[in-house]
């Protein structure tokens, strides 16, 4: 591996995007726009939007980041150019964390935009650190970013590659805790749902949002998420062969 | 990787199979060292799964391939062996350059082996324009201009000259010449048989079968034909001469 190859590959996912700012402008406001309408579906229930606004915040990042990437990765594929950089004295991960960096820096802006509009603009009201939200709001875009890369691997297409987005992340929602408590689901569906990471998410920022900061809590939280997206990032590399059939 | 002897590629007994049949019949052969040597034969005949598997980016079924006297898809020979794929493999996005100095970036080359690349692939009028929006020829140009940036001592190049006009086409053959002066070993791999007189060697693929290898001159005189298109035939079907 080597910082510079890493460093440049960031450098040059950034640049691609920035020619392509429909995108840029998609990634950014499509968040602001969804936790605007939230905020207006619950607007005589101020409370309820307090309770699932701060969460959604880290959420909504997460699925344009997972779509992004696996789009970025699968177009990387198919142009034929990821079979020239394997070519190249270029190690896996130098070209799977160059994509994280560059994602996580757009996440950064993101996450911290969506926040910023929620809390300084929609009155949600944090009862925790603000700065906690907008880690775990990057955390999750990564994360996303990373399930993403991943997920890309098992898509020959466009139209396969969008559609891991509700097979993959729409079961994590509906069993995040969001729609319904964990405790409250039938065992299994509970155990399962420790299983997945959007459940780490939820739980870190759904505590933000009352103002509960369990230091233990939150660190098992934040360390799952960078597990997670640390063992995606790795099995991504895993999956992309320099010789194929 | 300089002191090696002998020819830059050999492979022994390489088969390759795909999808339950085999493309590469257990092909020998030799190429050498600072010369270039032309690979042709029909469209599908297997010219681009023989370059991949030189290349090391294709699974072989058996058989050995050895690049600069190691086995092919070695992670020592990424810095000595380039590849530019038939389809242009650059990113649409970027530039001419832009494209390049991340190019350069991986093979660790400066800003002066970026511009003597363009100018190698006669891009420079074009270097700030995106890619994407280049004609296929000048794509083309920028995915070999890629290829050239690090040096590379075995250049593998799967139908350079498509699309390309004629004057390009003669100004690439002089290019090529020019690098396997310097010692570069080239490969390049043509359906187009009047290509082959430009050629120090030449391989005559058929049907994942290697069907003749010599100099141009040696093979015209072994078949008696006019042309190499003359010789691949009367190689391909003895007796059509006789038919004629």
């Amino acid at each position: 591996m080597s910082a510079r190859i890493t460093l440049a590959t960031a450098a040059r996912v950034l640049r691609q995007l920035r020619r392509d700012p429909r995108t840029l402008a998609l990634l950014l406001l499509v968040p602001i726009l969804l936790v605007t309408l939230l905020d207006w579906v619950f607007a005589g229930r101020p409370e309820v939007f307090d309770r699932i606004g701060v969460p959604l915040v880290g959420i909504f990042p997460l699925v344009s980041m997972f779509l992004v990437s696996s789009i970025a990765m699968l177009r990387e594929r198919t142009s034929g150019t990821l079979e020239r950089l394997l070519t190249l004295p270029l190690a896996k991960l130098d070209l799977l964390l160059g994509y994280g960096l560059a994602f996580a820096l757009v996440a950064v802006v993101q996450a911290s935009l969506v926040t910023g509009v929620a809390v300084g603009l929609l009155g949600l009201d944090v009862g925790g650190s603000l700065l906690l939200v907008v880690l775990f709001a990057v955390g999750n875009a990564v994360l996303g970013m990373s399930l993403g890369l991943f997920a890309s691997a098992f898509a020959a297409s466009e139209f396969q590659a969008v559609q891991f987005m509700p097979a993959l992340l729409l079961p994590q929602i509906l069993l995040c805790g969001l729609i319904a408590p964990r405790d409250a689901m039938a065992r299994g569906l509970e155990l399962l749902s420790a299983a997945l990471p959007m459940t780490y998410a939820f739980d870190a920022l759904s505590r933000l949002s009352v103002g509960d900061e369990d230091a233990g809590r939150l660190l098992l939280d934040g360390g799952v998420l960078v597990g997670v997206t640390l063992a995606a990032l790795g099995l991504g590399a895993a999956t992309l062969r320099r010789r194929t059939a | 990787m300089s002191g090696i002897t002998g020819p830059a590629v050999r492979t022994d007994r390489l088969r390759v199979e795909r999808g339950g049949s085999t493309v590469l019949h257990d092909l020998d052969l030799a190429v050498p060292s600072g010369a270039i040597t032309g690979l042709l034969g029909p469209s599908g005949c297997g010219k681009t799964t023989l370059l991949r598997a030189i290349v090391g980016v294709q699974v072989v079924a058996a058989g050995t391939v050895t690049v600069l006297g190691r086995p092919a898809g070695s992670p020592e020979l990424r810095r000595h062996v380039a590849y530019v794929t038939q389809a242009p493999s650059v990113y649409g996005d970027l530039t001419v350059l832009e494209n390049l100095r991340y190019f350069a970036r991986i093979v660790d080359v400066g800003e002066e082996d970026v511009i003597r690349a363009v100018d190698q692939v006669g891009l420079a009028d074009a270097a700030g324009r995106l890619a994407g929006r280049l004609s296929g020829g000048q794509r083309a140009r920028v995915s070999l201009a890629s290829a050239l940036l690090g040096r590379p001592d075995l250049l593998v190049l799967d139908e350079p000259t498509v699309g390309l006009d004629p004057v390009l086409r003669q100004e690439l053959w002089t290019t090529f010449h020019e690098l396997a002066d310097g010692g570069t070993t080239l490969l390049v791999s043509s359906h187009v048989m009047d290509e082959a007189a430009r050629c120090d060697g030449l391989l005559l693929m058929r049907d994942g079968r290697l069907l003749a290898a010599g100099t141009p001159p040696e093979l015209l005189g072994r078949t008696g034909a006019d042309d190499i298109e003359g010789a691949f035939l009367s190689l391909v079907t003895p007796r059509r001469e006789v038919l004629s």
